[in-house]
């Protein structure tokens, strides 16, 4: 192992994230397997003997757990991620959903995540600078306490706020870009902020604790001695080392991010993904449910290990580290 | 034999020194302080709710429905004219009861799990950790919606077990690695030597040293408990219909606000945030008195 180097690190990773994959999709699909009611009664509950038997084929539900969930796997690898079946009858194609709702969730946690890298990194900075200082303390304060409050209550009080008492922008709703982008934005302020907060607060103080380390580091000593500007050291010597730090919580706070997005599309009924996963969960679409969640987990493992793959290009040491 | 016990009391003095220090900065912090007092309030509330309630949390009343917040109502009335200071108080009992018997099962079945992977080390580890990774490749809100959809679920039972086996992985974690770093310590040597017994040297010699980030963990987890329960009532799972559990309260009266009804729906949503928030300004305050 020790001989590849990089290179097997990062082969090691990604074949992990395989098994974590396929661990968390068998989990789900054996617990859908053991519902109590059972989905034989909730899909072929009013068939008649002939028809149900067929339905159950059609369905695979005359197969053992582990095999159902082969045969799903395989068809999930290819791309086809099974039909959306209602209990009472007709069927649709997953993918259909997925390619109307993924994008939509991808850019509101794509806005999310620049809005929070965007707020956080001056405000890490300035709360550095300024540490122990009153304004240090009321924004790590500030930022603390509105991260505590679950985000769908505080995207709640910001609908509320915002949205009727000052009627400054639409409490819910979407609109697509193409179709309007300026209410576009209107429509994705308040749940990317409900989104964001959690975020920023993590991000600031992460990269507030950084930067207040790497500032008492010899090299920026030296680099004070030498003359250089305050911001020439800033950028060069103390942002690039915390990049890494920023970067991996960015990848780690995805999961999160995932979670707080199924609530907050529900809550401003945004039809992304979480939207379709709250239709699925309330209409007792099982099947489309497994693989949206395999989707989600894809994506969930695939952030981490590029997270992990990333830190350790950019700083060799981690990987020396995580062999040892 | 006389020896080892010399020094196992003067071990024990140590730590309770060491804890009296620390629970002499905790009192001096004052985010503790306001955390404690907003957690307390809470618990009060849990403790004597049936004696701070105006009115039957659950009773309707036609003739008072929508009313504003008024010296009657304190909290006002919501769109069925129960009165929501009532239903407010009444919520406390359940989400605070969920959260710390889930936080409690994941604590007890980590710590357990924790111990052993870190003390055993080895296959049996990696085996381990790999399946609390897979359990863990998911958000807690999804895993938690999920199951109690899966297990048609409105019942608070089944909430609480899934949040624990939630917690369970992650608490793992945090108690292994621990648990790693003390297992090479010489007094775990010399309690091998000594012929102890495994679950002797785990939970008689290790655990005593290891409890400053269970502590720890167990706060964190208590707030994202909170924060889970209140998310899944409010999203309509786990909990029983009709409750007066602050999510559910959010939920039924959402719709209200369109209409600048907002009283029935921002006083639920303040209980869950204060609550919240009290007990992750406790989780922190203890953090930095264990520097951890």
């Amino acid at each position: 192992m020790k001989r590849l180097g990089a290179l097997g690190s990062v082969l090691r990773q990604l074949g992990q994230a395989v098994v974590v994959v396929i661990g968390s999709t068998l989990f789900l699909s054996l617990l859908l397997r053991l519902l109590p009611v059972g989905l034989a009664e909730i899909y072929a509950g009013g068939f008649d003997e002939a028809s149900r038997a067929a339905r159950l084929k059609e369905l695979r539900l005359d197969k053992d757990p582990v095999t159902f969930y082969l045969l799903w796997l395989r068809d999930f690898v290819a791309g086809d991620f099974g039909p959306i079946v209602s209990p009472g009858g007709g069927t649709t194609p997953v993918a259909d959903k997925v390619g109307s709702a993924l994008p939509i969730s991808l850019q509101l946690m794509f806005y999310v995540q620049v809005v929070a890298l965007v707020v956080s990194v001056p405000l890490g900075i300035y709360t550095a600078y300024r540490s122990g200082k009153r304004s240090d303390k009321a924004i790590s304060y500030g930022l603390f306490t509105a991260s505590s409050i679950p985000n769908f209550v505080f995207g709640l009080l910001l609908a509320v706020f915002f949205g009727v008492t000052l009627a400054w922008l639409p409490p819910l709703g979407y609109v697509s870009p193409g179709e309007n982008l300026v209410e576009h934005f209107r429509t994705m302020i308040l749940p990317v902020a409900s989104l964001a907060i959690p975020l920023i607060a993590t991000y600031t103080r992460l990269l507030r604790a950084d930067v207040i380390a790497t500032l008492r580091e010899d090299y920026v000593t030296m680099a004070v001695s030498k003359g250089l500007s305050n911001k020439r050291i800033l950028f060069s010597h103390v942002l690039r080392p915390s990049s890494v730090t920023l970067f991996t919580s960015f990848a780690l706070n995805m999961g999160a991010l995932m979670g707080g997005t199924l609530v907050i599309e529900q809550l401003f009924t945004i039809p992304g993904l979480g939207s379709e996963i709250g239709i699925a969960i309330f209409s007792r679409q099982f099947f489309a449910l497994q693989s949206y969640v395999a989707i989600l987990a894809v994506g969930f493992v695939l952030f981490n290990t590029l997270a992990d793959i990333a830190v350790g290009f950019v700083d060799p040491r981690t990987r020396e580290r995580r062999r040892a | 034999m006389t020896q080892a016990s010399a020094l196992r009391a003067a071990a024990v003095l140590e730590r309770k020194r060491i804890r009296k220090e620390r629970f002499a900065q905790l009192r001096r912090n004052p985010a503790f302080i306001l955390g404690a007092l907003l957690l307390g309030m809470w618990l009060i509330a849990a403790l004597f709710g049936n004696f701070l309630t105006r009115f039957e949390p659950g009773g309707v009343d036609v003739l008072n429905v929508n009313k504003r917040p008024s010296d009657e109502f304190w909290f006002g009335t919501d769109n069925i004219g129960r009165d929501v200071y009532s239903r407010v108080v009444a919520g406390t009992r359940p989400i605070i009861f969920m959260a710390f018997s889930a936080t409690a099962i994941g604590t007890l079945f980590g710590t357990t799990l924790g111990l052993l992977t870190g003390y055993m080390k080895g296959r049996f580890d990696v085996i381990v950790m790999r399946i609390l990774d897979a359990i863990s490749a998911l958000p807690v809100i999804v895993i938690a919606l999920l199951a109690l959809a899966a297990l048609e679920g409105q019942s608070e039972v089944i909430t609480v077990l899934i949040i624990g086996f939630v917690f369970t992985p992650i608490i793992a974690r945090t108690v292994r690695a621990a648990v790693l770093y003390e297992a090479e310590l010489d007094y775990v040597a010399a309690a091998k030597l000594r012929t102890e017994k495994m679950p002797h040297i785990l939970f008689v010699e290790i655990l005593p040293n290891v409890l400053p980030p269970i502590i720890v963990e167990f706060t964190i987890r208590l707030g994202y408990a909170v924060f889970a329960i209140a998310t899944l009532s409010f999203l309509g799972v786990g909990v029983e219909l009709g409750s007066p559990n602050w999510g559910s309260q959010v939920a039924e009266n959402y719709s209200g606000i369109f209409g600048n009804l907002w009283w029935a729906t921002v006083f639920p949503a303040g209980a869950i945030a204060t609550l919240a928030i009290g007990i992750n300004l406790i989780a922190d305050s203890i953090m930095e008195a264990f520097e951890i």
